[in-house]
């Protein structure tokens, strides 16, 4: 076992041995349900899962930087960065270690929803094509949102800040997508601008993987964006890491 | 063992280290001291490739700090200030994880373990999660860690700093033994452990060093006390 498995696992472990995971398990998945059977799913009469993938975006907004906040933030407050980076492992594999734990735990937590599928699949006969696209949109979302609060966490010691920090950043990139909004930017900026607001939020490709269409150029748009950010999250640690 | 040449660094405005050289064999305990803010901590930070230098180069072991950090990283054990961990883990477990990021297993590694749970006296506490500890116990932890993998280079920031006097002794103890095979370097004010520890001392304020010699030397050159030497040289050479 490498370095970066043994802190993938210490990382990974750390959720369990604290009441972090119940928490936010139990939280996500009732707030996940609610929202979902809350309105239109039966009335709709169409067994699929649109009701919980509309909802998603909103909701990982909130609980995706809660998760984050804490991966260098608490780090850095406790000084246990001081230790991790005088053990002989380099910043990039730490980063991508603790990232990647945090982004298993998020796809446990997606696939915790399964009782939704099982619904679906009892009440109709959905597409399960459609459900599988969904659920790896869903999932490349909560990597694209995990990277930017994984980001915030790296620049503040303070976890309420990197978690605002965090909030504000992706709901940008969430309603930057929204029709709405880019009717309002569309009255002062010129088509292409509109175009290119439109192109940079997740709720542009999220609709399309929803839609059961898996494009190259969305997957590009969650990889880039991952690569990213956490790329940027390496380099502010480097930097900030001793402040 | 460790070959520090003209390490400089500044924080902002404030040069917290400015062209410390130094080097230290097998066999020796070097004290660094120095009042508060003198540049102890902000060296061995560099010396354990924790931040970069501005300046100045250094090798441990062979491996220098600016092109083989993790070789370094790997032949070097390091106590840092407070001896940081992660809280919510057992005594055990955290050790098993400094064991894996060392790639310490199997045999390797319950051998490891059975010879530094003893030798840092942390059996009694194994299994109880490091938030739950006293300050002694962690320090105890944190030295643990810093042995696991039998390092030849031994870097401890303050190692007995919150220990009570049993502790202490303990602690001077188990530095004294292991001193014959390693290179040991300490850092601290309490200058009579510098007399029970440590074969050399280097003084540093201001982020220079101003004197580096062995504590005997230096009370025979001043024909005072430790304390009183230190004063002398901290206040004459920093006004």
């Amino acid at each position: 076992m490498n370095s970066f498995w043994a802190v993938f696992k210490r990382e990974l472990k750390s959720y369990f041995t604290t009441p972090l995971a119940y928490v936010f398990l139990v939280i996500f998945l009732f707030f996940s349900g609610y929202l979902t059977f809350k309105e239109g799913f039966y009335e709709a009469r169409q067994a699929d899962l649109k009701p919980f993938f509309v909802n998603l975006p909103l909701l990982f907004v909130f609980m995706v930087p809660s998760t984050a906040m804490r991966l260098w933030a608490e780090e850095r407050k406790v000084g246990s960065v001081e230790l991790l980076f005088t053990l002989p492992i380099t910043i990039v594999q730490a980063v991508l270690a603790k990232f990647f734990a945090a982004w298993l735990f998020l796809g446990i937590a997606l696939a915790l929803t399964f009782p939704l599928v099982v619904t679906v699949c009892y009440l109709g006969n959905p597409d399960i094509g459609l459900i599988v696209t969904g659920y790896l949109g869903a999932f490349l979302m909560a990597g694209g949102f995990l990277a930017i609060g994984c980001f915030f966490s790296a620049l503040s010691k303070n976890q309420v800040i990197a978690f605002v920090l965090s909030v504000v950043a992706c709901a940008v990139l969430v309603f930057a997508g929204m029709p709405t909004t880019l009717n309002y930017v569309s009255t002062f900026l010129p088509p292409g601008m509109v175009a290119a607001v439109e192109g940079m939020s997740f709720q542009v490709h999220f609709d399309s993987m929803q839609r059961g269409i898996l494009q190259f150029q969305d997957l590009a748009y969650f990889v880039l964006l991952i690569a990213g950010w956490v790329a940027a999250c390496a380099i502010v640690l480097d930097e900030r890491k001793a402040s | 063992m460790i070959e520090v040449k003209g390490l400089r660094r500044r924080f902002g405005p404030v040069v917290a280290v400015d062209g410390v050289s130094f080097s230290a064999a097998k066999g020796q305990v070097l004290g660094l001291l120095g009042p508060n803010g003198a540049g102890k901590t902000t060296t061995m930070r560099m010396l354990t490739c924790y931040i970069r230098p501005d300046g100045g180069t250094a090798s441990v072991c062979g491996n220098d700090i600016l092109t083989d950090s993790i070789g370094v990283r790997r032949s070097l054990g390091y106590l840092a200030e407070n001896s940081p961990a992660y809280p919510e883990m057992t005594v055990g477990g955290f050790l098993k994880f400094i064991c894996d990021v060392r790639q310490i297993k199997g045999r390797r590694r319950r051998q490891a373990l059975d010879r530094v749970v003893p030798m840092c006296a942390i059996d009694s506490v194994y299994h109880q999660t490091i938030e739950t500890l006293s300050k002694g116990y962690k320090r105890r932890v944190g030295l643990a860690q810093a042995l696991i993998h039998d390092p030849d280079v031994l870097i401890l920031d303050e190692p007995t700093d919150g220990l009570d006097p049993n502790q202490k002794h303990e602690v001077r103890k188990l530095i004294g033994a292991m001193a014959k095979d390693k290179c040991i370097i300490i850092s601290t004010h309490i200058l009579e452990e510098v007399e029970a520890v440590c074969s050399r001392a280097i003084i540093v304020a201001r982020g220079k060093v101003l004197v580096d010699s062995t504590p005997q030397e230096l009370k025979d050159k001043h024909h005072a006390s430790l304390d009183e030497v230190f004063r002398k040289i901290t206040r004459s050479k920093c006004a």
